[in-house]
């Protein structure tokens, strides 16, 4: 079950009239590496997963689904006030014709999401360690987005979301050595 | 740019199309290599923690748009 706080977990502000850079943003909505992508994962595999990191999953599982609010607001803001005209000249041409000025998890290209884009293996290492791919996978995507703009406070909200895939890997990679310290009972750590 | 990055130099061809860049950088931020996290790490302050996405200056990991 799920408490809904009816707010961003970080501000977003979007200060430049760039709808340009909606049609690069959903590629975090929808894309691969994307936070639905990323969100489904850790909530799907906690279930198969070793007690000690059940929780951790749907934490940040969770989390995931805040920090997709937040790139829904960045594309909503972006296209919301766009002409028809404009979006054609921003690329969203074809969003337009299929969406309206709907959101839909679909990549920067446009290719719809999928379920083959994540995985359940039921083997607790190479869960966790798809999980710390996926982590730094998006984290390099923020970057390559926050290098697409110069609205500085879109990038400030960027750099937050950046900041939280490098602690999210950082605990999956603690996750992997609970797991490894379980049977010899090696406490290095 | 904080020293949270690896810098290489990449072959350049005598014939190549376009003017060459000769540097190239990639990040490589704090989780790669603090291990489990140790107890009693210093915090940043709760509204520093807030802003920044991390309560810990040790997983702290600045970006900077690369065309800045």
């Amino acid at each position: 079950m799920w408490v809904y706080e009816k707010k961003l977990q970080y501000p977003v502000r979007v200060s430049k009239c760039d709808p340009r850079m909606a049609r690069y943003l959903i590629e975090q909505y929808g894309g691969a590496d994307g936070e639905l992508a990323a969100a489904l994962r850790y909530l799907n595999q906690r279930y198969t997963i070793p007690d000690k990191v059940i929780g951790l999953l749907t934490d940040i599982g969770t989390e995931e689904f805040a920090h997709l609010e937040m790139i829904a607001t960045m594309v909503y803001k972006l296209t919301k006030d766009a002409t028809v005209e404009q979006l054609k000249e921003a690329g969203l041409g074809d969003h337009y014709a299929n969406h309206d000025k709907a959101l839909f998890y679909n990549n920067a290209a446009g290719v719809p999401w999928t379920a083959a884009y994540i995985q359940a293996k039921g083997d607790p290492i190479a869960d966790l360690y798809e999980d710390i791919a996926a982590e730094e996978k998006a984290r390099a995507t923020y970057q390559w987005l926050i290098d697409m703009t110069d609205d500085v406070d879109l990038q400030d909200s960027l750099k937050f979301l950046r900041e939280r895939e490098v602690v999210h890997s950082q605990r999956f990679r603690e996750a992997v050595e609970i797991l490894k310290a379980e049977q010899g009972k090696k406490t290095f750590y | 740019m904080s020293e949270q990055y690896r810098v290489y130099a990449p072959f350049i061809g005598p014939f190549d199309p376009c003017p060459p860049i000769k540097l190239k950088y990639y990040s490589t931020p704090p989780q790669l290599f603090l291990g489990f996290q140790p107890q009693n790490l210093p915090q940043f302050s709760p509204y520093e923690a807030l802003a920044k996405g991390t309560l810990w200056p040790a997983l702290f990991s600045p970006y900077e748009p690369k065309n800045s």
